[in-house]
């Protein structure tokens, strides 16, 4: 069950690659494979958090005012997270800046406790929370290795081909879009490969 | 038109006469003869002007990044057609005039893998992956000079001082001991430094009028020489390949918003349209009014839709260069007028024939 369900966050439904969740911050921080990395598993640990607490709760949240809810509890888990990078890795801090706070409105966070969390139970939801974090943070990886590779010609900081000049452009907003749109491109060839 | 053959008569006993075949298609029905390849064909020869002018002033670098551009542009063109296992579509040449137009746009002592570089993107990002020519909704090669300006700032700015004349054109080679600092800018960006810092004195530019208009000036491979592709352009619109609304309304906007604002406070003397003179002949204006705003595939194709197109892509290089952060514009307006292309076609629809306009 759990190959099946890690199979399901990491390709079947990527959120970013698959579903086309939260590609605002895939986009935003995918520059390096550090700040992929650092983004990726703090979304993970949101989206973890509030699944559990909004599958808990999802009794007692009211229809019409569940959105609202959902935010507040997501706010809360972004709250402490954001406080513990402060503390204990200020450089990640400083290099994702707004976008930690802005994992708030991260629609893929969102999107799992409307879809998931509010209809399943906790060790569900926690499951689910865990995957789809996971295949966030597999897409960003493969996003800004691309990035980071092409665009200042290295990986976790670290020079990869000696001599080779790297593009600019990559790590600015156009290479982030040509190569989330490449990368989406060969994916869906692949499935329609598969599926024919 | 020979229905009545095919009218019920009642007798089915009776076979009617033989029934004419009828092709039937939607519209267009009536077709010039002119083939993709033929409109191609005649773009490269229009272009070949400003290749010889350019490998007189520039050498065998301006010759070098050409053909490394065509191979490219060809070589990725063929490979994605491969690859997305469609038909191949080099035989239409639309290949050769992306990849000679990036070389048009790139210095002359460009790196020749960055040149590479820019073709392939330009065939294959821009062009291959939309669909291939006809698809694509900006034009290819300036996406590939986009695309290198904003990877390779540096050498895409560099320009190297041609063959009898200087960089900034202000100076000939003849007086070049009496270089200034300015000598060592475009003429685009030695304008824009005069006009900024005040020291604009109309008649310092008008020796460089002459050395502009022939092209022994700094500047990418294909846009320094405004009589070559004066003659290009001209031989373009005079067999019909290009319509004359597009470059017209270009080049007159941009030189009346730089008379409007041309720095000697008069407007009828023979000072007042220095400034603007300069700024048609200088740069890719002449390149990208008469080769690259008029492709075919990213323009509007109304008559009233392309003066608007060609308009638009005046006002945003005078925008660009008057107050943009880069001395150059004329590739960025272009492409920013690309995007709005379907949008002034639509707004420009010809009223179809007995057509009521709607109320309310």
């Amino acid at each position: 069950m759990i190959a099946k369900e890690l199979k399901r966050g990491i390709i079947t439904e990527n959120p970013i690659l698959i579903l086309a969740l939260g590609l605002c911050p895939a986009l935003a921080v995918s520059t390096s494979v550090k700040n992929g990395l650092g983004m990726g598993l703090a979304s993970m640990f949101v989206l973890a958090c509030s699944n559990v607490i909004i599958s808990i709760i999802k009794a007692w949240i009211p229809e019409k005012v569940r959105i609202p809810c959902y935010i507040v509890i997501i706010a809360t888990f972004v709250s402490i997270l954001q406080l513990l990078i402060k503390a204990y890795t200020p450089a990640l801090d400083s290099q994702l800046g707004i976008f930690i706070p802005l994992i708030v409105v991260n629609c893929m966070i969102l999107g799992r406790a409307e879809a998931y969390a509010s209809k399943n139970n906790p060790v569900h939801a926690l499951i689910d929370g865990f995957v789809m974090g996971l295949g966030f943070t597999v897409a960003l990886l493969i996003l800004s290795g691309i990035r980071e590779f092409l665009g200042s010609n290295k990986l976790l900081d670290l020079l990869v081909i000696p001599g080779f000049q790297p593009m600019t452009a990559f790590i600015l907003a156009p290479g982030g879009f040509f190569v989330i749109a490449l990368v989406m491109g060969v994916i869906n060839y692949a499935q329609r490969k598969k599926g024919a | 038109m020979s229905t009545e053959n095919n009218v019920d008569t009642g007798k089915p006993d009776e076979k009617p006469a033989a029934i004419p075949r009828l092709h039937l298609s939607s519209s267009p029905h009536v077709r010039s003869s002119l083939s993709v390849k033929m409109i191609m064909l005649v773009v490269i020869i229009a272009m070949v002007p400003s290749l010889v002018t350019s490998i007189v002033f520039f050498g065998i670098n301006a010759a070098l990044v050409t053909a490394v551009c065509i191979v490219a542009a060809v070589g990725a063109e063929y490979g994605a057609n491969l690859l997305l296992k469609r038909g191949q579509t080099i035989g239409d040449l639309s290949a050769i005039v992306t990849g000679m137009l990036v070389a048009f746009n790139l210095p002359p002592s460009i790196p020749l893998w960055i040149a590479a570089i820019g073709s392939v993107f330009a065939i294959v990002v821009a062009k291959m992956v939309f669909g291939g020519l006809g698809c694509n909704f900006i034009n290819p090669a300036l996406a590939g000079r986009a695309f290198l300006m904003a990877s390779y700032p540096a050498q895409m700015t560099s320009f190297s001082t041609p063959n009898f004349g200087s960089i900034s054109g202000l100076t000939d080679a003849a007086s070049s001991s009496a270089v200034d600092a300015i000598s060592s800018a475009t003429p685009l960006t030695a304008i824009q430094n005069a006009f900024a810092d005040g020291s604009y004195v109309a008649s310092d530019f008008a020796t460089a009028l002459k050395n502009l208009f022939y092209g022994s000036v700094g500047g990418c491979v294909g846009e320094t020489s405004a009589l070559a592709l004066l003659i290009g352009g001209v031989f373009l619109i005079a067999i019909k390949a290009v319509d004359i609304r597009i470059p017209a309304a270009f080049i007159l906007t941009t030189f009346a918003l730089f008379w409007l604002t041309n720095g000697t406070g008069t407007y009828f003397t023979v000072d007042s349209i220095i400034t603007p003179t300069f700024h048609i002949l200088a740069g890719g204006l002449f390149l990208g009014a008469f080769f690259m705003a008029t492709d075919p595939v990213t323009s509007p194709i109304t008559p009233r839709g392309r003066l608007i197109f060609g308009v638009g892509c005046g006002a945003l290089t005078f925008v660009i260069r008057k107050y943009g952060g880069y001395p150059e514009g004329v590739s960025y307006a272009i492409l920013l007028m690309n995007l709005v292309a379907p949008l002034i076609e639509r707004y420009t629809r010809p009223k179809i024939y007995g057509e009521v306009k709607k109320h309310g």
